[in-house]
C-alpha cells in the first residue's frame, strides 16, 4: 500500500523532516504521534500533495507518487477545523468530492446518504453546515472524505478543536468506522490517549525522525528513549551510575536493574522509573529490609497528594511521583518497595 | 463603510433600573449637537433642493428639452459607472490575488502604491494624468519634439478613455483590499480539502474560491460603482464639455446656467439613486461577514515559483507601476521641469530643471488671474482645513463615545449620521447655496460655508476613526483599573485616553486631508476671493499658457504632497482590526 521512503522537508530553511521511513498496510490505522512544530501535519500534507518534499519517494502499490497532483491521488484528509465548506449545505458538501469523479446523481444521493448515516447524521442533508456543532461539524468532515471511497484517509488532529466528553465519543465512532470499512488511515495527533485508543501501529515523530514504531502496546510498554519516556508520561526519568554488581546508583537511590541490559560497569544510565506499583513499606520493615539490601527501596518525604480516581497520585519532595492505593499524609516520610519490573533501561 | 460594532449593550443595561426617563435624556445628550448640525446643514439644504426640484411650478416652466437632457444624463451616468466598474475589476481582481497569495520583494510599497490614489483629492489626479498624458504632458511633449510635430500625438484629456482610466486609477485600491483580504482570510484548508476530494485547479476556483469571494467582489463592485456614479472633479477636469454625468450636470445648470429647478432635479434623481445603492451596498456588507473565516493572512501567502506564476506576477507588477506610478510621479517632475516647445511665452524657450512655477505662486502679477498672490490659496486651504478639524472632531466625539456603547436609540441614529456619506458632495453645496442666500442664514457671502460643507464631509469618517477606538475599550479594563485603585480621572488618562489618543489623531488628519482636497462641494460655496488650493489648481489648469500650467502643476505637487503625508499618518495609527471603507 503506501510506501513513504527517506521524506525531507524543510521550512523557511530549518530541517522539518529528516528522512522519515514508515510504510501503512492494508486496513491499518497508523497514528503519527508527536509534539507540535514536530512537522506531523507537513508529513500529511505531503502524502496528500499538497506540498512537495525535498528528497525522498512515496509509492502507493509500487507506483510512484510524485508526478500524481493531490487531486488525482484519492485521498481523503480531514483537519482539525473541518474545513467544510461555508457556502454548501451537509448534503452539498458531502457530495463535494462525488461530483468530482462526475457521478450520477442518483449514486451521489445514495452514497451521501450511507455516508451520513456511517457518520450518525442521517436526516442533516438540508442543514446550513453554519448552524452545527464542533461535533456535528467534525462528523460531517468525516463523511465528506468517507463518500468518495478514498484509498487513504488521512487525518490532521482532527479532535483538537473538541471538549473530552466528545473527543471520546468520536474516537469509538472512529475506531468502529474505520475497522469496518478497512480503509488505511494516518492519524496526526499530539494526544497520546487518540493516539493509543485508535491505532494499529504508533509513530513517535521527534526532531523530523521517526523514533519509535510499534503497537500502542508495545511503544507504551517499550519508550525506548528518554525524550519517548517523557514524552508519553510513562514515569520517572533520571540517569544513575551503573556499579558493578549491577545496581544503579542514582540520586534518589540505589535501583537494581532488570537482568538484560548493554551497559558496562561505570556507565551513565538513564532509568525509567514507572510510578504504579511501588508498595509503601512500615517504619520497622523497612529497617529490617535495610540490612539485607538497600537496593529497590526509596526513602522520601511527601510533598503533594492528588486524588486520581482509583488511586492518589503522591508526589516526593525529590520530584518523583509515585501512584499509590494509600494516601500517606503530606510531609511524612515513606519507605517505598520499588518492584523490579517498575524499573526500566532507556537508551 | 461597514464598521461592526462588537460591544454590546450591557454596559447600559447597567446603568438604568432606577429612573428609565433621566436615563433617556442622559442617552440623548450626546446626540444633540450632531444632530443639529445635521439637521440644520444636511436636511434642511436637502429639504430645500426637494422643494426647488419638486415644485409644480418650477416643473411645469421646464421644457421637453430638459427632461431629454435628464434622460441622456443619467443613462451616461450609469453607463460610464459601468464601464469603469468593469475595468476596475478587470484591474482589481487579478492585483487583489496578486497580493493576498503571493510573497515578492517590495509587495507592502506596491500595495500602498495602489492605495494612494483613493485618497488623493481629484485635481490632484486629473493634473497627474495631464502631466503624464496631457497636451502639455510630458509624453506628448517629448515626441513633439523628438519628431517636430506641430500637434500633440495623443489625444486623452477631453476623451471617454481618460475618464475611464482616471476611475480605474482611483478605486482599483477597493477591489483590491475587500476582495484581497477575503482571499487572504479564506482558510486555506478549504482549498485543500477540495484538491483532496479530487478538484483540480479549475474546479477549485470555480467551485470553491469564486463562491466564497462572490460576496467581496459584489460588495466591491458596488462600492467602486457608487463612487464612480457621483465622481465629478475626474469628468469636469479630465472628461471635458462632452461628458456629462448627473453630478456635473448640477454644477453646469448651477452655476454656469442658473437654472436651480434643474439642477434640484437632478440632485434629486442622484440622492435617490445614491440611497438605493447604499441600501444595496448594506444588504450585499452582511452578506460578506458570514462567509469569511478569521484566518492569519500569511497561511496563503507563497513565494512565486512556477513559471506561468512567474509570468502572472510579473506582468501584473509592471501594469500596476504603469498605472499608479506613472501618474503620481509625473506630477511633481512636470513641475519641476520646463518642456515648453510651444511659441508666444515670455522669453526664450527653456529646457531642463526650473523651479520657477513655484516662486511664481507667490507673485501677483497682474494679469494673474487671482487678484492675490496664488500662494494665498495654500493659506486659505489650511484656514478651512483647521476649521474643518475643530469641529468635526467637537461634533464627533460625543457622538462616537455614544456610538462606542450603542443602546436601541443610537443604532437608529447611526445611519443618520451615516447619510452625508451617501449624498454627492456637489448636490451638499447646491443645497448650501439655496438655502443659505438670505437672512438669518445669509452665509453665502462668507468663506464659512466652506469648512462647515468640508466638516459635514468629513463628520462620518471622524466619527468611524472613532468609535471603533473607544469602542475597543472593554468595561472589563475600566472596571479593572477602577479595582486596583485608579480614581474615574486616573481610569480615563491610564486606560481611555491612550487608546483614544491615536484614533483622535488619525480622525483629525482625516478632517485635514478631506477638507485640503474637496473639490465639489467647494467649487459650488467658495468665495472668488477666498480659493482653496484644489479651486485654484482647477482654474490654473483651464488657463492657457504655460506658466498657469507649471503652476498648476506646483500647486497640485504640493497639495499631493500634504496629503501624502496625511495618509502616510493615518495609515500608521490605523487600529488593527478596524475596519476598512
Amino acid at each position: 500500500m503506501l510506501e513513504i521512503s527517506e521524506l525531507y522537508k524543510s521550512y523557511e530553511h530549518q530541517p522539518l523532516l529528516k528522512g522519515i521511513s514508515f510504510s501503512v498496510g492494508p486496513g491499518e490505522t497508523v497514528c503519527l504521534l508527536g509534539a507540535s512544530g514536530s512537522g506531523k501535519s507537513t508529513l500529511l500534507r505531503i502524502v496528500a500533495g499538497l506540498e512537495t518534499p525535498e528528497a525522498g519517494r512515496l509509492c502507493w502499490d509500487g507506483e510512484d507518487l510524485a508526478p500524481v497532483p493531490a487531486y488525482r491521488r484519492g485521498f481523503g484528509l480531514v483537519f482539525q477545523d473541518y474545513a467544510l465548506f461555508p457556502h454548501l449545505n451537509v448534503f452539498e458538501n458531502v457530495a463535494f468530492g462525488l461530483k468530482m469523479q462526475n457521478l450520477p446523481s442518483g449514486t451521489i444521493k445514495l452514497r451521501v446518504t450511507n455516508a451520513l448515516e456511517q457518520v450518525n447524521l442521517s436526516g442533516f442533508e438540508g442543514r446550513d453546515v453554519t448552524d452545527l456543532s464542533g461535533g456535528e461539524q467534525q462528523r460531517v468532515a468525516l463523511a465528506r472524505a468517507l463518500a468518495p471511497r478514498p484509498r487513504l484517509l488521512m487525518f490532521d488532529e482532527p479532535l483538537g478543536a473538541l471538549d473530552r466528553n466528545l473527543r471520546e465519543r468520536l474516537i469509538d465512532e472512529l475506531r468502529r468506522i474505520l475497522h469496518t470499512s478497512r480503509i488505511p488511515a494516518i492519524y496526526v495527533t499530539h494526544d497520546q490517549e487518540e493516539a493509543f485508543s485508535l491505532a494499529d501501529r504508533v509513530l513517535l515523530l521527534h526532531e523530523g525522525q521517526i523514533v519509535r514504531d510499534g503497537t500502542p502496546a508495545e511503544v507504551w510498554r517499550e519508550p525506548g528513549s528518554a525524550w519517548a519516556a517523557n514524552f508519553l508520561e510513562t514515569g520517572n526519568i533520571f540517569e544513575g551510575v551503573l556499579r558493578p554488581d549491577g545496581v544503579v546508583e542514582s540520586p534518589w537511590g540505589a535501583l537494581r536493574l532488570p537482568c538484560r541490559h548493554p551497559h558496562k560497569p561505570g556507565d551513565r544510565v538513564s532509568l525509567l522509573l514507572r510510578p504504579a506499583g511501588a508498595r509503601v513499606l512500615s517504619a520497622e520493615k523497612a529497617d529490617g529490609r535495610k540490612a539485607e539490601d538497600e537496593a529497590n527501596s526509596l526513602v522520601g518525604r511527601v510533598a503533594d497528594v492528588v486524588f486520581r480516581q482509583d488511586r492518589f497520585k503522591v508526589t516526593l519532595t525529590n520530584g518523583l511521583y509515585f501512584y499509590l492505593a494509600e494516601a500517606p499524609q503530606p510531609g511524612a516520610e515513606i519507605h517505598l518497595e520499588i518492584p523490579p519490573s517498575a524499573i526500566q533501561c532507556l537508551a | 463603510m461597514d464598521y461592526r460594532l462588537d460591544c454590546g449593550g450591557p454596559a447600559l443595561s447597567l446603568v438604568s433600573n432606577t429612573g428609565r426617563r433621566a436615563g433617556w435624556v442622559r442617552d440623548s445628550l450626546p446626540w444633540l449637537a450632531p444632530l443639529f448640525f445635521l439637521g440644520l446643514f444636511f436636511f434642511y439644504p436637502l429639504a430645500h433642493i426637494l422643494w426647488i426640484g419638486l415644485a409644480p411650478a418650477a416643473l411645469k416652466d421646464l421644457a421637453p428639452a430638459a427632461f431629454s437632457l435628464v434622460g441622456r444624463t443619467l443613462l451616461f451616468t450609469f453607463y460610464q459607472a459601468a464601464l469603469s466598474t468593469l475595468l476596475t475589476l478587470a484591474l482589481g481582481l487579478p492585483a487583489a490575488f496578486l497580493f493576498a497569495r503571493y510573497d515578492f520583494h517590495g509587495k507592502g510599497w506596491l500595495r500602498a502604491l495602489t492605495a494612494i490614489p483613493f485618497m488623493l483629492p481629484t485635481v490632484v489626479v486629473a493634473a497627474g494624468f495631464s502631466a503624464f498624458l496631457g497636451p502639455r504632458g510630458w509624453l506628448n511633449l517629448g515626441l513633439m519634439d523628438l519628431f517636430r510635430l506641430q500637434v500633440p500625438p495623443i489625444v486623452f484629456v477631453g476623451t471617454f478613455g481618460a475618464i475611464l482610466l482616471a476611475h480605474v486609477f482611483y478605486n482599483t485600491t477597493i477591489v483590491i483590499r475587500l476582495v484581497g483580504n477575503a482571499l487572504a482570510h479564506l482558510d486555506p484548508h478549504l482549498e485543500q480539502a477540495a484538491r483532496s476530494l479530487g478538484a483540480d485547479d479549475r474546479r477549485v476556483l470555480d467551485r470553491v474560491t469564486l463562491p466564497l469571494l462572490r460576496p467581496s467582489i459584489l460588495a466591491a463592485s458596488l462600492l467602486v460603482f457608487i463612487f464612480d456614479f457621483t465622481s465629478f472633479g475626474v469628468i469636469l477636469l479630465l472628461g471635458g464639455p462632452a461628458f456629462s454625468t448627473l453630478e456635473v450636470e448640477i454644477y453646469k445648470q448651477a452655476v454656469q446656467f442658473f437654472n436651480l429647478p434643474l439642477a434640484g432635479l437632478l440632485s434629486l434623481i442622484q440622492l435617490l439613486c445614491t440611497l438605493a445603492f447604499s441600501v444595496i451596498y448594506s444588504r450585499v456588507v452582511i452578506g460578506t461577514t458570514v462567509t469569511t473565516l478569521p484566518r492569519s493572512a500569511d497561511s496563503n501567502l507563497h513565494k512565486v515559483r512556477r513559471p506561468g506564476e512567474k509570468v502572472f506576477a510579473g506582468a501584473m507588477i509592471v501594469l500596476l507601476l504603469v498605472t499608479f506610478l506613472l501618474p503620481l510621479v509625473s506630477l511633481p517632475v512636470r513641475s519641476l521641469t520646463h518642456l515648453e516647445a510651444d511659441r508666444g511665452q515670455r522669453g526664450a524657450v527653456q529646457y531642463g530643471l526650473t523651479t520657477d512655477y513655484y516662486a511664481e505662486l507667490f507673485v501677483n502679477r497682474n494679469d494673474s488671474v487671482f487678484y492675490v498672490p496664488p500662494f494665498r490659496a495654500v493659506g486659505n486651504s489650511l484656514g478651512y482645513a483647521a476649521a474643518t478639524v475643530l469641529l468635526s472632531l467637537l461634533l464627533g466625539f460625543p457622538a462616537a463615545s455614544a456610538l462606542a456603547r450603542p443602546g436601541r436609540l443610537d443604532r437608529l441614529i447611526d445611519p443618520v449620521l451615516m447619510l452625508p456619506l451617501g449624498a454627492s458632495a456637489v448636490t451638499l453645496g447646491l443645497g448650501f447655496i439655496v438655502s443659505f442666500n438670505r437672512p438669518p442664514l445669509a452665509l453665502v457671502a462668507s468663506p464659512a460655508l466652506v469648512p462647515l460643507a468640508h466638516t459635514l464631509i468629513a463628520l462620518p469618517f471622524v466619527i468611524r476613526s472613532l468609535q471603533p477606538a473607544l469602542a475597543s475599550i472593554p468595561d472589563r479594563l475600566r472596571q479593572a483599573a477602577a479595582s486596583l485603585g485608579a480614581s474615574p480621572r486616573r481610569v480615563w488618562q491610564t486606560v481611555d485616553w491612550p487608546i483614544v489618543a491615536r484614533a483622535t489623531l488619525s480622525a483629525a488628519v482625516f478632517a485635514f486631508t478631506i477638507s485640503l482636497g474637496e473639490f465639489g462641494a467647494t467649487s459650488l460655496v467658495v468665495r472668488p476671493e477666498y480659493p482653496t488650493l484644489p479651486i485654484a489648481i482647477a482654474r490654473f489648469l483651464s488657463q492657457p499658457g504655460g506658466m498657469n500650467y507649471g503652476q498648476a502643476m506646483a500647486m497640485a505637487t504640493i497639495l499631493m504632497l500634504v496629503c501624502g503625508v496625511g495618509i502616510a499618518v493615518i495609515e500608521r495609527l490605523r487600529l488593527p482590526g478596524a475596519g476598512e471603507f
